[in-house]
Parts: structure tokens; C-alpha cells; sequence
């Protein structure tokens, strides 16, 4: 057993498996969006801002908000702990990341429900 | 001599094979100071190439099986030179051995039931021989012996056994009173020499086919322990005793399992005719391993080989159908691929006797414990010197091993070993300490080799031993061509005494090794020369056109080979079990 | 024109202060030899070369090495399924340090084996036979066992060049699922739990060079499959 601190689930199953749901639900996010812009052809501001202005549509972004933040995560606590090995500069790597990701999950929320 | 490392053990395993590591796991089991040292990674000695299986009477394939039957087996097989009371020790023990094995965790092929799967190998029978055929060798597909070897890695891994890996033992170190106190020993990827003490030294360095040029031992096989002993005064019992397997891939030399005639092939000569109905009416291409082999060498020598140049025969397996293949023989089918270039599904394997197993070695009781001999003739006891598995001669295997056979006496006899090594432990051990002259005597080769400044390179002179082995000591023999032999191996070794080591370097250096190793080849092949010439009569793998005849009168003994005098002795067989009646030696027939 | 080219990986840590290539010009009589025969004719010219070789059969896994890019063993890799152009480029396992030549330092290898408690554990007292084992039970060990510890997967994986000492690698794994797989093994729980972790396993990424090298045909990446499978079932 190898110990980690520093990882999403402290287990490479919860990792593991979270990677694979949200990546689940970005694939449906990005089809459910890529259909809509398919099939509106005459899409105006009004039309776009209309989806947004939706309860569900607003959770549903949500959802891949939260599972975009999650997969990155995972995915780059794997590529940082595979390529920066002085802990110093991993950690420090780290913490960007985690900074990055929080500031951007934090303002999409702002943007999905803010004015 | 101060300032050399010294590490000190209760017990050193020479050798981390079968054998070595069966008794390593006793010793590690009880707590002593055991290490094993290896010159390759354990899992790379050559026990992992047997592939057939271990026979023994486990009563699996057959519920009413009775290891007095396999007692009966070896002891013919072996031409009448078995020691019945290790025979009887083996076949008695072995099932215990074996399921010691299974609840270790080797991965035997099963029956539906559910019980370990069991084939046909040569020489085996049933009640004594008026039974028929028996099925009595346990197998894990065609990879038994890789089976068994990881298995009993795995279990001295679980058990904390000590190991030195890729250590090269040079010599062994006596004492001034002859007993054996331990080995001088090299750290081949540092080239660091260290003085191994021990109060029991324990050589499980297994074969040396590679005093033949054609063989299907490991490169490894280069009779290490063999060597040592005899350097060290010790003598050498059967050393004339050399299996040839009967299947050898035709110029690849590599092993053909005896499981694939056991399985239901046969071998066929350039008429296609299955020739082995002629030379053994009963068991037909599961006689004894002798017995095909010559009878194979007999074909080919009256123009009934196969191939262009006539020299081999065929292996016919096509007619088992893949699945059989697929599932009890996928080594083999694995093998004559890469090595024959035939797919046995669809084609005969190109076959030829190949030399496979060293019958002789050091004698040793049933506990392992090395026997020497007195000038008049009298057993005693090597302190401190144990051996097992094939660089010992405990003899069960006489003058001809039954296939099968050699695994089972690596677990029985390394588990002997090491219990007796145990006890005596317990009871107390102390011999003499070496003193620096003692060392330094055992230092005197690697001493030799580092000193050289000019001379011949080791792989020509190794070429021209194994030439000299395998053209005058092969299936048959005879008188003249051995004494030619025997007086091109005394001028070889000359030559050795004078040969040169170009790299002196420490870290890693595999020429140095090679170096040491030729110097084993060159004592195990001038055993064999003298043995093979003196015993004048054919017996077992021994056959000689000149002595065409079993010689009982003058030869139902073992031979014994003094390295001080090169001079060929007798001992006694024994002939005494102790639980069943002695089997009387009878003409052998199959 | 039989003559092949070899280059050869060339280090000796007393006179070597950073490994070369070497070449060596070999004459094969335009027979189709292994790379192993090859490497004892550059061994007669230069006695000095160091390389592993035990059974010179693809059984002992003494003598895995990368040969034109690829791992595999040289005993049964004939020149013609691997020489390009007339060359042949020879180089120790990658990413293990390098003893002398082509003889890596498998410590971190074997140290991962080991890692995985590969013996049967049973606490249950044996019968006075064997235990009793069904063909189909004995079914699932088959591309299992038979792993002979080469190194040619582990080496060519970049998740084990990234984490040899966290990652537990396809060899390692192959054989903590042969004694998952054992119907006789009773560790189950306590193996598993010792593999959830985001290395031991997890860092496999699925890319299958272990499989593409394997010398004796497994598929570690099926088992290593196979282990995440138990370790949901186990923890959901």
C-alpha cells in the first residue's frame, strides 16, 4: 500500500472511479451541447440565454462544472506526481492547480447564476 | 587473509535450484542462519526447464498406485546401481513432498476430480512390472519445473531465507582436519571475494551437461559443485553415468519432454516406421530412456535416420490433435516453433539423444551428508559437507534416471538435507575454524586466473573439452576412443592450467566466471572420461560396443573416481530397504 | 554479404565515466541465429562484454534486453523477426540503472514482486492429500504462472519508468492476480486492500506495451483488469 495525501479520494479506486464518471458526464454535457447548436440554426442571444436562464440547465452545468474540476484534477495530480519529482516543486504545482481549478469552478458558478 | 570480508552462517546452500531451495526452506522454517547462494537469480537455475513433471506415487491417476511400484520402477530403471534404500526413501517419502508442494501453491493441471493430474512417463509400471503402463508423473501442463521452482522462491521469499544472488562460490575451505567449514565465495557484481563460514556447506549446483557440446542443460550446468569437491580430495561416485535424452530438438539441443510420447507420441524413423515396437515390444517409446536413446542412435547408424544428412529421427505428435497440445503440451508446441521451426499440430519434430542428466556425483547418505572413502575401502562421513539433487549421488538414479525422477529427488532429498541439517544444528556443531593457509589454499584457482598474463582464451578450450566429451564419450563408447580421450583431457588440462583471463575487472565480469566455470568442466569431464573408460561392461546409460554385457559379477557396484590418483574404485550398492524386500537384479527388458 | 552490424550499449562503471555505443561486425554465414548466438560471437572478440544468459530457451528470463527499440529475450528472438537494414542495436532493459553493459540492477523490479506477498496463503489446515483444486478453477491460473520475471513488460512500461518504486508494474500485478485468481488463496480481502491505492495499480494507464513485448504471450493489462474489477466489487 502506497500512502497519498495529496489525491482526490486517498484511494486510487475512488480516483479511479470518479475519472470515469465524470467523464462520463462530460460526454453527455458536450453531446447534449454540440446537438443544440446542430439544431438551432438561427441561434440569437436571447435563444442562448434563455437555456441558461433554466433550473435544469443550470444543474446540469453545474454537474459538469463539478466533474470537469474533479477530472482535472485527478488527471493532473497524475501527470505532476509522474513527471515533478523534487517535492517542493510538486507541491508547489500542485497548488496552482488546485487554485486554478477552484477559481474557475467559482466564477462558472458565478456565471451560471450570477446576473 | 585479515583483510578479507567474512560472512558467517549456520547453514550455506550452494546453488538456489530445486534442491538448494527445498533445504533452504527446511532451514528457514526452523530458524537457522541460512543463506542461499546463487550465481543467477534463483528462478533462473535450470530446474525451471523440466518440463514433464515429478513422478510419484500419489495414488491420483490410479487410487490403488503403490510407491513400491515406483520403487520397483527406479531401481530397474537404474539397472540394478539404484541404492534400494534411498529408492525405498524417495518413493516412500515423495507424496509427502509432493503435497508439501501442491499446499505451497504450485499449480498442478487436475483431473475432474479435482486431484493432481498424473501422465504416462517412460519406465513406469505397475505392480512390479506385470501391470502394464502406469500414469504416475505429476504435471503442471509442460512447465512443471518452472512450477516448482517459483513456488519454492515464493515460499523462502514468505519465510525470510537469506539470499545471495548472482554470488559465484569458487572454492570450498577445509580445515586441518579435512572437514569442510565453508566456501570461498565471489560478489559477482562487485567482484568482491568473501570467506563464507559455515558449519554445514551445502552443494546443490546441480548438473553439467555442458561438458558436452550438445546438450539440453542451461549454460549455467557447468558442474560447480562437482568441481569444488573434487579439488578438494573428495571422490566422485558413477560420474561415467551421463543420461541422453532421446528427445533434444534436432541442432538446437533443447528438451522435447518424455510427456509428449507419455501424452500418446511416438517416434518414427525415414520410413515412417514406428520403430520402437521392435527394440521394446511391451512399452514400446516409454522404455527407459537408455533404451530409446540407443535404439534411436542404432536407426540412424543402419541408414534409417530422417533428414538429408540422415541423423535424426522424428518425433510424431500431429495426430494428439491441438487441443491435447494446446492444453497439456503448449511448451512444447512453444518450443518447436521457435527452435525446429515445425508446428507439432501439423508436422513431425525433428529429434536426436541429447545429453541431459548427470547420474554420478558426490555420495551421499539419504540425509545429504557427503561419503568419502578410507584406502581400504570403508565409508566416512565429509564433515560438514552436505549435497542434493543432481550434483549428488545418494544414488537413486544408478545408472540411468527415469524420467520424472529428478524432481521428485530434489524435494525429498532437499527436505532430508535440511532436516538432518536441523537437528545436527541442535545437537551442536563445532569443527576446527580454517586457518589462513586453509584459505588461502581454496583462494589458489581464482588467484591463478587473476595472475595470468598470456595464453589461450577460455571459449576455444571450452569448444575443444566439449569436442573431446561428445565425440568419445557419447551413447556408445569404446575402449580405444576413450583412451584417446582420456589422453586429450590431461593434455587439455595443461592447457588450462596455462589458459588467460584478458578482463580483470571487478563489476560484473561474466569472463571471470567463465573462466572459473571451465575449470569445473575440466574436473567433470575428466571424472567421466576415467570412470567411463575403466567400467568395462554396458549397463544402464553406460554402453560400450567393446563390453556389449551387464557385467554383474565384477561390476554391480558403484564406481568411484579419486581426483588425487585419477584412479577408478569400487563401492558397494545397497542393497538393504528398509521396509520391503530387496528387488533382486534381473536382465532388463521393456 | 552475411556480415551484420551491431551496435552495442557499452558501460563499465571502473573505466567508463558515461556509457557509448560500440559496433561490432559479426559474420552470421547468412544463417538465421538467435541474438543470444550473436552476442557470444561479440563475446569471443571482446570478452569484456557482460550479459545475462541462463537456459538459452525462453524459460529462466535471464536475458531480456531492448533489441532495435523492442524488449524481449535474446535466446529466442531470431535476427530475422528483429534486424533492420542489416543492424542491430542492442541496449540494456530501459529504466533500470545499468550494472556494466547490458546487465541492469532489477532490484526495484524484484522488490515490487515481492511486494505483492506472491505465495499462496492459506491458514486453513491442510488435508493429508493435496487440496482439491476443479479443472476450471486450475482454468483461470493459465497465462498467469507461467510468467518467468524477464522484466520486458515492467521495462517498457512508462508508468513503471515514472514510479518503479510506487508502482507495483505488469509483472508484479500478473502475479498478485495469479494468487487472487487461486481458488486455495484466502488472502483475497487482505491483497486487494493493499492495492487501492492511486500507485500500486492505479497508475497503469492501459497502453499495453507490457503485452506487446511479453515473450511469453500474457497480457498483464487483462489482469490488472481484472484486479480493478475485484477492487470495485470489494468496495461499492
Amino acid at each position: 500500500m502506497v500512502t497519498n495525501i495529496t489525491n482526490l479520494g486517498r484511494s486510487g479506486l475512488s480516483d479511479w472511479l470518479v475519472q470515469r464518471a465524470s467523464a462520463i458526464v462530460l460526454a453527455l454535457y458536450t453531446l447534449f451541447i454540440v446537438g443544440y447548436l446542430l439544431f438551432s440554426p438561427g441561434l440569437d442571444y436571447a435563444t442562448w440565454s434563455g437555456l441558461f436562464a433554466q433550473t435544469w440547465m443550470r444543474i446540469f452545468s453545474l454537474l459538469a462544472f463539478v466533474s470537469l474540476s474533479a477530472h482535472a484534477w485527478v488527471g493532473l495530480w497524475t501527470v505532476t506526481t509522474d513527471y515533478l519529482k523534487p517535492t517542493g516543486i510538486r507541491i508547489a504545482a500542485q497548488s496552482i492547480i488546485i487554485l486554478a481549478i477552484f477559481v474557475f469552478l467559482v466564477w462558472g458558478i458565478q456565471v451560471l447564476w450570477g446576473a | 587473509m585479515s583483510n578479507m570480508r567474512s560472512l558467517t552462517f549456520d547453514a550455506i546452500i550452494i546453488g538456489g535450484g530445486g534442491s538448494g531451495m527445498r533445504a533452504a526452506l527446511e532451514l528457514a522454517k526452523s530458524g537457522k542462519k541460512t543463506a542461499v547462494l546463487s550465481k543467477v537469480f534463483p528462478t533462473r537455475s535450470h530446474t525451471v526447464s523440466a518440463q514433464g513433471g515429478i513422478t510419484c506415487a500419489i495414488a491420483s491417476a490410479d487410487p490403488d498406485d503403490d510407491w513400491r511400484w515406483h520403487m520397483y520402477d527406479t531401481v530397474k530403471g537404474g539397472d540394478y546401481i539404484t541404492d534400494q534404500e534411498a529408492a525405498e526413501y524417495m518413493c516412500s517419502e515423495g507424496p509427502k513432498a509432493v503435497f508439501e508442494l501442491e499446499h505451497m501453491g504450485l499449480p498442478f493441471s487436475r483431473f475432474e476430480n479435482g486431484r493432481i493430474y498424473q501422465r504416462p512417463f517412460g519406465g513406469q509400471s505397475k505392480d512390479f512390472g506385470k501391470g502394464g503402463q502406469a500414469a504416475r508423473t505429476c504435471a503442471a501442463a509442460d512447465r512443471t519445473g518452472h512450477a516448482l521452482l517459483h513456488t519454492l522462491y515464493q515460499n523462502n521469499l514468505k519465510n525470510q531465507t537469506t539470499f545471495l544472488n548472482e554470488w559465484y562460490a569458487v572454492d570450498l575451505v577445509k580445515n586441518a582436519n579435512g572437514d569442510v567449514v565453508g566456501c570461498i565465495a565471489m560478489d559477482i557484481e562487485t567482484g568482491e571475494v568473501v570467506h563464507v563460514k559455515a558449519k554445514a556447506t551445502v552443494l546443490a549446483t546441480g548438473g553439467s551437461g555442458r561438458i558436452y557440446s550438445s546438450t539440453t542443460n542451461a549454460l549455467i550446468n557447468t558442474g560447480d559443485g562437482i568441481g569444488m569437491a573434487l579439488r578438494a580430495g573428495i571422490p566422485m561416485q558413477d560420474m561415467e553415468m551421463w543420461q541422453f535424452h532421446p528427445t533434444g530438438i534436432y541442432g538446437a539441443g533443447v528438451l522435447v519432454t518424455e510427456g509428449c510420447r507419455g501424452e500418446g507420441g511416438y517416434l518414427v524413423n525415414k520410413d515412417g516406421e514406428r520403430f520402437m515396437e521392435r527394440y521394446a515390444p511391451n512399452a514400446k517409446d516409454l522404455a527407459g530412456r537408455d533404451v530409446v536413446a540407443r535404439s534411436m542412435v542404432m536407426e540412424i547408424l543402419e541408414g534409417r535416420g530422417c533428414g538429408e544428412n540422415g541423423d535424426h529421427v522424428y518425433l510424431k505428435l500431429d495426430h494428439l490433435g491441438e487441443e491435447v497440445l494446446g492444453k497439456r503440451l503448449p511448451g512444447i508446441v512453444e518450443l518447436s516453433k521457435t527452435f525446429a521451426h515445425v508446428d507439432p499440430a501439423k508436422e513431425p519434430i525433428p529429434v536426436v539423444p541429447t545429453c541431459h542428466y548427470m547420474m554420478g556425483g558426490v555420495a551421499t547418505n539419504v540425509h545429504g551428508q557427503a561419503i568419502a572413502q578410507d584406502a581400504d575401502g570403508n565409508d566416512h562421513i565429509v564433515n560438514g559437507l552436505y549435497a542434493v539433487g543432481e550434483a549428488a549421488c545418494v544414488s537413486v538414479h544408478g545408472a540411468n534416471r527415469l524420467g520424472g525422477n529428478s524432481l521428485l529427488d530434489l524435494v525429498v532429498f532437499g527436505r532430508a538435507a535440511g532436516m538432518f541439517i536441523e537437528s545436527a544444528l541442535n545437537e551442536g556443531i563445532d569443527y576446527l575454524a580454517a586457518s589462513d593457509d586453509d584459505i588461502e589454499a581454496a583462494m589458489r584457482r581464482i588467484n591463478r586466473w587473476n595472475e595470468s598474463e598470456d595464453g589461450e582464451s577460455v571459449p576455444e578450450l571450452k569448444r575443444a573439452l566439449q569436442e573431446i566429451m561428445q565425440s568419445d564419450f557419447g551413447v556408445f563408447r569404446q575402449e580405444d576412443n576413450m583412451q584417446k580421450g582420456v589422453q586429450q583431457l590431461a593434455e587439455l588440462r595443461e592447457r588450462i592450467a596455462n589458459a588467460y583471463l584478458p578482463d580483470k575487472s571487478n563489476a560484473f565480469n561474466t569472463a571471470r566466471v567463465e573462466a572459473l566455470e571451465l575449470d569445473n568442466l575440466m574436473e567433470v569431464a575428466e571424472a567421466t572420461a576415467i570412470a567411463a573408460l575403466e567400467r568395462k561392461e554396458s549397463r544402464g546409460a553406460h554402453s560400450r560396443y567393446d563390453y556389449p554385457d551387464r557385467d554383474d559379477a565384477n561390476w554391480l557396484k558403484h564406481s568411484m573416481y579419486f581426483p588425487a590418483e585419477k584412479r577408478l574404485g569400487q563401492r558397494e550398492v545397497n542393497f538393504a530397504p528398509k521396509t520391503v524386500d530387496m528387488f533382486e537384479p534381473k536382465v532388463r527388458t521393456y | 554479404m552475411s556480415t551484420l552490424q551491431v551496435s552495442l550499449y557499452r558501460y563499465n562503471p571502473e573505466t567508463d565515466s558515461a556509457p557509448y555505443m560500440e559496433e561490432f561486425q559479426i559474420d552470421t554465414q547468412g544463417r538465421d541465429i538467435m541474438v543470444l548466438d550473436v552476442l557470444h560471437m561479440v563475446k569471443e572478440q571482446d570478452s569484456g562484454l557482460a550479459f545475462r544468459r541462463s537456459c538459452r530457451e525462453g524459460v529462466c528470463g535471464s536475458d531480456g534486453m531492448n533489441m532495435n527499440g523492442k524488449n524481449g529475450l535474446a535466446c529466442i528472438t531470431p535476427l530475422s523477426e528483429v534486424v533492420k537494414k542489416g543492424k542491430l542495436t542492442l541496449r540494456p532493459l530501459p529504466g533500470l540503472p545499468v550494472i556494466r553493459d547490458l546487465v541492469v540492477d532489477m532490484g526495484l523490479f524484484y522488490k515490487q514482486y515481492e511486494r505483492i506477498q506472491p505465495y499462496l496463503q492459506n491458514e486453513t489446515p491442510a488435508p493429508a492429500i493435496e487440496r482439491l483444486q476443479s479443472p476450471e478453477e486450475r482454468d483461470k491460473l493459465d497465462g498467469l504462472y507461467e510468467c518467468i520475471l524477464c522484466a520486458c513488460c515492467s521495462t517498457s512500461c512508462p508508468s513503471f519508468w515514472w514510479n518503479p518504486d510506487k508502482f507495483v508494474g505488469p509483472a508484479g500485478l500478473l502475479q498478485a492476480y495469479r494468487f487472487l485468481a487461486d481458488s486455495r488463496d484466502e488472502a483475497t480481502r487482505e491483497r486487494l486492500s493493499e492495492l487501492e491505492d492511486p500507485f500500486s495499480v492505479f497508475r497503469c494507464r492501459g497502453i499495453m506495451n507490457c503485452v506487446a513485448v511479453c515473450p511469453k504471450g500474457l497480457n498483464p493489462t487483462r489482469a490488472i483488469g481484472k484486479i480493478r474489477e475485484m477492487l470495485l466489487a470489494n468496495a461499492t
